[in-house]
C-alpha cells in the first residue's frame, strides 16, 4: 500500500479523528431509455482524474480504494479495482466494492471512516458509481431453461424437436431494473413503499409536488450561483459531448405542471408521480478520507471531521422511514438534540417519502414509541433541509447518491458556516443510513 | 502498466528451451539440445538490443547448421533470446557500402545457399516468433518447415520502404507458402501483420502463448508439419495467364501510389512474380539480380540513406540522457494541433492533460482523439487506456504537475506571453516550457518568463499522426537540460528531433514558404493549378504545392507569408489572387473550396495542360536555395539535418535524399546557373545564396 506506514496506531480503542477533506462528481446524467455513454467505472474515471490531480500529495498516498455500486455491469465485476487501475493508482492498490443497495455510496465512506478511525489506513477514497441506464435486460426464466435443453441435445432431430417448444414470450426480455427496484420479500415496488409511508403519515399529493418544485428550484439556483463548482466536474464522452451539469433539473417546472402527471405506481388513485420521485440517473462520487496525522502530513485543507455513523433497519414495506431510525439513534448516542444540527441531506427517493419522514419525527406517538425518545424529536425546517436540492431534481443513481448527499453536505457546512450536519438516506430493502459531520 | 512483483518475474516468461549447457556456441548464437533431443537455437546478437540479420549472423548460422547436419536432432527450433523480438530485418549497415554489382550477388548468392541448407535439413525446422519478424527475418522463418508465433508477433516485408523487395529468396517462398495475391499485397504495402491475420493468411501455423510454446513445438516435431492446400485462386496463379491478368491490376493499383521512375521496386516485384511465379528455382534466381539492380540505384540508395537520416534524429532524441523520468503533458490550447498533439502523447502512454478556455473545444479533441485511438490501437482495452490517459483540464489543476508544458494556442505574441505568465508560477521547478509556435522568434515570448532558460520550442507539423518532425527550437538563453529534456520528449513520443535555432520559420517554414509563394505566383501568371502540382508531383513531391496550401489552410499561409516577409525580404509578395481567396472566406479544404474545389475533402481536379520545362526548377530551387541559406546562418547544424527535417517534416521526395542531397547530386553549379537564369527571367528572389560556394562537395 502506497503510503502504508500507519503512524500512532491507537492501542486499546482508541479513536482516531477522521475527516472528509476533498471530493468530486460528475453530472449526473439523466436516462434515456437507452445505455448512455458510460459504464460505472468510466464514470468513476471521469471524475476521479481531475480530483487525484488536484490533489498530488494525496494521490500517492491512498491506502485502499473503495467504491459502491449496486448494478455491477459483467465487463467490471469489482468496479473499485477497475477503477483504481484505470485511475492510475498502480498494481499495488487494494480495492474492493460494497454493496447495499441505495446506501452504497454512503457505506463506501462509513468503511472508510472505520478503517482511519481505528488505525488501519490513512487515507482512503471512498466512492459510489452507478449507471443505471446500463441495467441489463434480463432473459425470462423459463426462456434459459429452454436454451439450457436446447443446447445439451446432440442430434438434429432432437434439436429440431425443441424447436417446436420454443414461445414468442422468450423472446422478451425483462427489464433488469424494473425488477432490481422490487423488494422481493413485500413483492413491493419501491414507489408502492412511498405510497405505504405517505398514507400512513398523511402526505398529501399536492406536498409531494410542492417539495418536487422546490427541489427543482433550488438545484437550478444552486448551479446559477456556482455553488457546486469544484464538486461537479464537467465530463466528455468518446463522441466529444461535453456534460457540465445534472441534466435533469427542470427550473421552469410548477407546482400546476406536476398536477397534471398520471401515478407512476399505484393507478389510478396513488399520488407518488415521475415528478414527484427521483430520476434514474448515470453518476458517480469520489471522496477523500484521511487521519487527522494525514491532515497534518499533507497540510490538507478539511471540508469536515466525521464524527459517527449509524444503520438501522426495519420493514421492507416502510423502508422511506428508516432514516428517522438511523439519524435519532446517531444523534442520541452522541448527546445531540434537532437542534443541534444546522444542515441536513435527506436523500430524495420519493417527496413523499422525505415528507413522511418529517412527519414522523414530529409525531408524538411514533418518536415515544418508535424512536425511544422522550417527546417528538421535532420539525426539521426546509431551511436547513436539502438546500441546494435533490435527487428529485437531480437523480438517483443507487449506488452514487449516498456519496454525493455525504459530499454536499461537507460542502455546504463549509459555505454556510454550519457547525454539524447530518446526511441520511433510506435504502431499499428496508434499511437507512446516517452520517454525522462537525465543522474541521 | 506493470508492477514490482510482475516486472520482476517478466524475464521468466521467455521459453528458451531446456535448462542444459548449449552443446555449440558462437558470438551470436547458442545450440541446446535437451532430453527429447530436439535442437533449441537462439540467436542472441552480441552487444545489440535487437536482432538483425548481418552477414555474421548468417555465416554462424551456417557453420551450426553444418554441425546439426553431422548429428541430427529430431527436430530444429529456431528463436531470438531477445525479449524484444525475433529478428527486425537484415542490417542495413551492411547495405551501405555496397556499389559493386558482381560482389553484391555473389554475396547474394552465398546467404542463398545458407537458407537453402536450413530448408533441405532432414529434420523438421520450426521458427519460433515473437515480436518483430520483418523483412530478412521473415525470409528466414519462411525457410523453416513451421512457423509457431506468440500473441503480439507482428511479421512484414518492410524492403519495399526502402526501395528494394525481399532478396534472401523471401519473394519466391512466401507466394509458394499462402495465396500469392496476399503475399504480393504484403511486399507491395510494406505492411505489417499481426498474428492472428498472419495464421489466417497460412503465415503462420500455431499461435499461442509462450507457456505453451513447448508442447507446440514439441507436438510439431512429433506430427511432422505438412502443407495445407491454399485455395483455388493459388492454384489458378500457378498458370501465366491468370498471373498476369492480376499483376497487370497490380501495376495500376501501384501507379496510383507512386510512378516507376521514382520508384522501381514495386514495378520489378510484380514483374518477376509475374514471369517466375510458377518456376521457384527461376524466380530465386532472378530475385537475385532484381534485387542487386535495386540496391545499386539512386532511389535504394537514397532512401536508405533517408533511413539513416531517420536514425541520426533518432539518436538527437537519446544523446543527453537526462535523469527525469517524462509522465505527464500539459497542453495548453485544444485547437486541430494542441488536440492533436495531446491525443499523440496519450496515444504513445503519456499522462496528458489539455485545457483551453473554450469548453467544447475540448469535447471536439476528444472525439478526434477517439478516431486517432480507433485507427491505431488494435484491442479496445488500449483504446480506453489511452482514452482514461487524455484528460480534459476543466479545473485547471495540470499545470503543477506536468513534467513539459506545451503551449499550443493561436499565433498572436500577446496571448503567448500572457499564458506564459500565469503558467510559470505554478510550473514545477524542473519541467520544461515549450511552445508550439511556428514563426513567432523565441525572443520575442521569453522576456515574460522568470526562468527563461527552461523555454524551448517544440514545432510540430500537422497532421502530427503522420509527419514525425518536431523541429526543437533553441534560443541565446536555454538551457542544456531543457533541450535535452524537449528532445528526450521528442524520442519518447516516437518523434523525430531536429534541433534548429530561433530564426524566421524556423528551418522547414523558411524553406516550404517560397516554394508554396512561387506557386501561387505562377498561379497568378495564369498557370493552372493542376499543371503546377503536376510539375511538382513528377519531381517527386506526395502532393503539389497548391494542394499543400489549401490543405495547410490559406489563411494560415497568407499569415506565414506576411510574417516571414517581414524578416525575409528575398520572398515574393504574397498575390492578391491569395489575398482575395482569404477574404471570400474561401480558406481551402476546411471550407469546401480554396483554389481546388473539394467533395469529401477531395479536390476536383481537371485536365490540364503539360508542364512546361523548367516549371519544377522554378518551384523547387527557390527551396533548396532558402535550405543553402539556413545551412550557412546555422539554422541548423549540418546537411544531414536539413534534408532529415524536409524529408521527415515536409514530406520532401524521399527517393530524392533531401533538397541538399539532391543539389549535390545534380551538381551545386548547375543549381546555381539554373538560379541566375531564373533570377534573370523573374527577379532577384532566385539569386543564388552566397552559402552555394560551400556545397560543391558532394555529400
Amino acid at each position: 500500500m502506497a503510503g502504508g506506514t500507519t503512524e500512532a496506531r491507537p492501542r486499546g480503542g482508541m479513536k482516531r479523528r477522521v475527516y472528509l477533506v476533498d471530493g468530486a462528481r460528475t453530472p449526473f446524467l439523466k436516462s434515456r431509455g437507452r445505455p448512455g455513454p458510460f459504464t460505472p467505472v468510466d464514470l468513476a474515471v471521469q471524475c476521479g482524474r481531475p480530483l487525484l490531480l488536484r490533489q498530488p500529495s494525496v494521490a500517492e498516498a491512498i491506502d485502499i480504494t473503495i467504491l459502491g455500486c449496486v448494478n455491477v455491469i459483467a465487463d467490471e465485476v469489482n468496479p473499485a479495482r477497475v477503477a483504481a487501475l484505470r485511475l492510475g493508482l498502480g498494481e499495488e492498490m487494494v480495492a474492493f466494492t460494497v454493496q447495499i443497495n441505495c446506501g452504497s455510496g454512503m457505506q463506501s465512506i462509513e468503511t472508510a471512516f472505520r478503517y482511519i478511525q481505528d488505525g488501519s489506513a490513512d487515507i482512503i477514497l471512498a466512492g459510489g458509481a452507478e449507471a443505471l441506464s446500463h441495467a441489463p435486460l434480463v432473459i425470462r426464466r423459463d426462456a434459459t431453461d429452454w436454451f439450457g435443453r436446447f443446447s445439451i441435445e446432440k442430434s438434429v432431430r432432437n434439436k429440431a424437436k425443441r424447436l417446436t417448444e420454443l414461445r414468442p414470450r422468450f423472446f422478451k426480455p425483462i427489464v433488469g431494473l424494473k425488477r432490481g427496484l422490487t423488494d422481493p420479500i413485500v413483492n413491493l415496488n419501491m414507489g408502492q413503499t412511498a405510497e405505504v409511508v405517505a398514507h400512513l403519515f398523511s402526505v398529501t399529493r399536492e406536498q409531494s409536488d410542492q417539495y418536487a418544485v422546490t427541489s427543482h428550484l433550488r438545484l437550478a439556483q444552486a448551479q446559477d450561483a456556482g455553488f457546486l463548482k469544484g464538486e461537479v466536474i464537467p465530463i466528455v464522452d468518446r463522441e466529444g459531448n461535453l456534460y457540465e451539469k445534472d441534466d435533469g433539473v427542470r427550473p421552469d417546472t410548477s407546482v400546476e405542471k406536476l398536477a397534471e402527471l398520471s401515478p407512476a405506481f399505484e393507478k389510478p388513485y396513488g399520488q407518488v408521480t415521475p415528478g414527484n420521485s427521483s430520476q434514474i440517473t448515470d453518476g458517480a462520487s469520489w471522496t477523500i478520507l484521511a487521519s487527522e496525522a494525514a491532515v497534518d502530513k499533507h497540510r490538507l485543507a478539511p471540508f469536515a471531521r466525521i464524527v459517527d455513523s449509524q444503520w438501522s433497519a426495519l420493514d421492507p414495506s416502510i423502508m422511506g422511514l428508516a432514516p428517522t431510525l438511523c439519524a435519532t439513534a446517531m444523534l442520541k448516542r452522541n448527546g445531540l438534540a434537532r437542534d443541534d444540527v444546522g444542515l441536513w441531506e435527506i436523500n430524495e427517493a420519493f417527496a413523499a417519502q422525505v415528507l413522511a419522514c418529517l412527519a414522523a419525527w414530529e409525531d408524538e406517538a411514533y418518536c415515544k414509541e418508535g424512536l425511544g425518545l422522550d417527546g417528538p424529536f421535532g420539525l426539521i425546517g426546509h431551511d436547513r433541509l436539502n438546500v441546494d436540492g435533490g435527487a428529485v431534481a437531480l437523480g438517483h443513481p443507487v449506488g452514487a447518491s449516498g456519496n454525493r448527499i455525504t459530499l454536499h453536505l461537507a460542502n455546504a457546512m463549509k459555505r454556510l458556516g454550519a457547525k454539524r450536519g447530518v446526511a441520511t438516506e433510506c435504502i431499499g430493502g428496508g434499511q437507512g443510513g446516517a452520517i454525522l459531520f462537525e465543522a474541521a | 502498466m506493470v508492477g514490482k512483483i510482475w516486472s520482476m518475474l517478466q524475464p521468466r516468461d521467455l521459453e528458451l528451451g531446456p535448462i542444459v549447457e548449449p552443446s555449440w556456441r558462437g558470438r551470436d548464437w547458442l545450440l541446446k539440445r535437451g532430453a527429447e533431443d530436439i535442437a533449441w537455437l537462439l540467436l542472441d546478437r552480441n552487444s545489440e538490443s535487437v536482432n538483425t540479420l548481418s552477414e555474421s549472423v548468417l555465416s554462424e548460422l551456417d557453420e551450426c547448421l553444418g554441425e546439426l547436419k553431422v548429428r541430427l536432432p529430431r527436430g530444429l527450433i529456431l528463436r531470438s533470446a531477445k525479449p524484444s523480438g525475433f529478428i527486425a530485418g537484415a542490417d542495413i549497415r551492411d547495405f551501405r557500402e555496397l556499389r559493386d554489382a558482381t560482389e553484391l550477388k555473389a554475396r547474394l548468392n552465398w546467404a542463398h545457399a545458407i537458407l537453402r541448407n536450413l530448408e533441405s535439413l532432414r529434420c523438421p525446422t520450426l521458427a519460433v516468433i515473437h515480436g518483430y519478424c520483418l523483412g530478412g527475418g521473415l525470409e528466414l522463418a519462411l525457410a523453416c518447415d513451421c512457423r509457431i508465433a506468440t500473441r503480439g508477433a507482428s511479421f512484414g516485408f518492410p524492403e519495399i520502404k526502402l526501395g528494394l523487395h525481399p532478396g534472401l529468396g523471401g519473394t519466391a517462398r512466401i507466394t509458394r507458402l499462402i495465396d500469392p495475391i496476399e503475399a504480393m499485397t504484403m511486399m507491395l504495402t510494406g505492411k505489417t501483420l499481426s498474428a492472428s491475420k498472419a495464421k489466417s493468411l497460412g503465415l503462420v501455423d500455431i499461435v499461442t502463448d509462450e507457456r505453451h510454446l513447448r508442447a507446440a513445438a514439441n507436438a510439431v516435431v512429433a506430427a511432422k508439419p505438412k502443407r495445407a492446400w491454399r485455395g483455388w485462386r493459388a492454384t489458378a496463379l500457378s498458370l501465366a495467364p491468370a498471373r498476369k491478368l492480376a499483376a497487370s491490376a497490380m501495376r495500376a493499383k501501384t501507379r496510383q501510389k507512386v510512378r516507376p521512375e521514382h520508384y522501381p521496386a514495386p514495378y520489378q516485384l510484380i514483374e518477376l512474380w509475374e514471369q517466375e511465379g510458377g518456376r521457384r528455382e527461376a524466380m530465386l534466381k532472378n530475385e537475385i539480380q532484381s534485387f542487386a539492380d535495386l540496391l545499386l540505384g539512386e532511389t535504394a540508395q537514397n532512401l536508405i540513406r533517408a533511413f539513416f537520416l531517420r536514425e541520426k534524429l533518432k539518436k538527437i532524441a537519446t544523446s543527453n540522457p537526462t535523469n527525469s523520468d517524462l509522465q505527464h503533458v500539459h497542453v495548453v490550447g485544444a485547437g486541430v494541433m494542441g488536440g492533436d498533439i495531446a491525443a499523440w502523447c496519450a496515444l504513445k502512454g503519456l499522462r496528458v492533460t489539455i485545457i483551453d478556455a473554450d469548453r467544447l473545444a475540448l469535447g471536439k479533441m476528444m472525439k478526434r482523439a477517439q478516431e486517432l485511438f480507433a485507427h491505431r490501437l488494435d484491442a479496445a482495452a488500449q483504446r480506453r487506456d489511452a482514452l482514461d490517459r487524455l484528460i480534459p483540464d476543466f479545473e485547471d489543476c495540470g499545470v503543477g504537475r506536468a513534467d513539459i508544458v506545451i503551449e499550443a494556442v493561436p499565433e498572436r505574441i500577446d496571448l503567448k506571453r500572457e499564458i506564459f505568465q500565469s503558467i510559470e508560477p505554478r510550473m514545477s521547478d524542473d519541467a520544461v516550457l515549450a511552445t508550439n509556435t511556428s514563426s513567432i522568434p523565441l525572443e520575442q515570448l521569453r522576456d515574460v518568463l522568470h526562468r527563461p532558460e527552461r523555454l524551448v520550442g517544440l514545432h510540430f507539423f500537422n497532421p502530427v499522426a503522420s509527419l514525425e518532425l518536431i523541429e526543437v527550437v533553441r534560443h541565446h538563453l536555454v538551457s542544456d537540460e531543457a533541450l535535452a529534456r524537449a528532445r528526450a520528449f521528442c524520442g519518447r513520443i516516437d518523434r523525430l528531433p531536429a534541433p534548429v535555432a530561433s530564426a524566421p520559420g524556423f528551418l522547414v517554414n523558411r524553406a516550404l514558404t517560397p516554394y508554396l509563394l512561387e506557386a501561387l505566383v505562377m498561379l497568378d501568371e495564369g498557370v493552372n493549378a493542376e499543371t503546377i502540382d503536376e510539375a511538382a508531383e513528377r519531381f517527386g513531391m506526395p502532393m503539389g504545392p497548391v494542394e499543400v496550401a489549401d490543405h495547410v489552410g490559406l489563411d494560415i499561409c497568407l499569415d506565414v507569408a506576411d510574417r516571414l516577409r517581414e524578416s525575409v525580404e528575398s520572398l515574393p509578395k504574397a498575390p492578391s489572387l491569395l489575398r482575395e481567396k482569404v477574404e471570400r472566406g474561401e480558406l481551402g479544404r476546411k471550407s469546401g473550396k480554396g483554389f481546388y474545389n473539394y467533395a469529401d475533402g477531395k479536390p476536383k481536379k481537371i485536365s490540364a495542360p503539360e508542364p512546361a520545362e523548367g516549371i519544377a526548377d522554378r518551384l523547387l530551387l527557390p527551396l533548396v536555395n532558402a535550405c543553402v541559406e539556413c545551412l550557412r546562418k546555422g539554422v541548423a547544424e549540418d546537411e544531414e539535418t536539413i534534408d532529415a527535417a524536409m524529408i521527415f517534416g515536409a514530406g520532401f521526395a524521399p527517393f530524392r535524399g533531401g533538397p541538399l542531397r539532391y543539389a549535390t547530386t545534380r551538381g551545386a553549379e548547375n543549381v546555381v546557373s539554373a538560379l541566375r537564369e531564373l533570377s534573370r527571367k523573374h527577379g532577384p528572389r532566385f539569386a543564388p545564396d552566397e552559402g552555394w560556394s560551400k556545397l560543391d562537395a558532394p555529400i
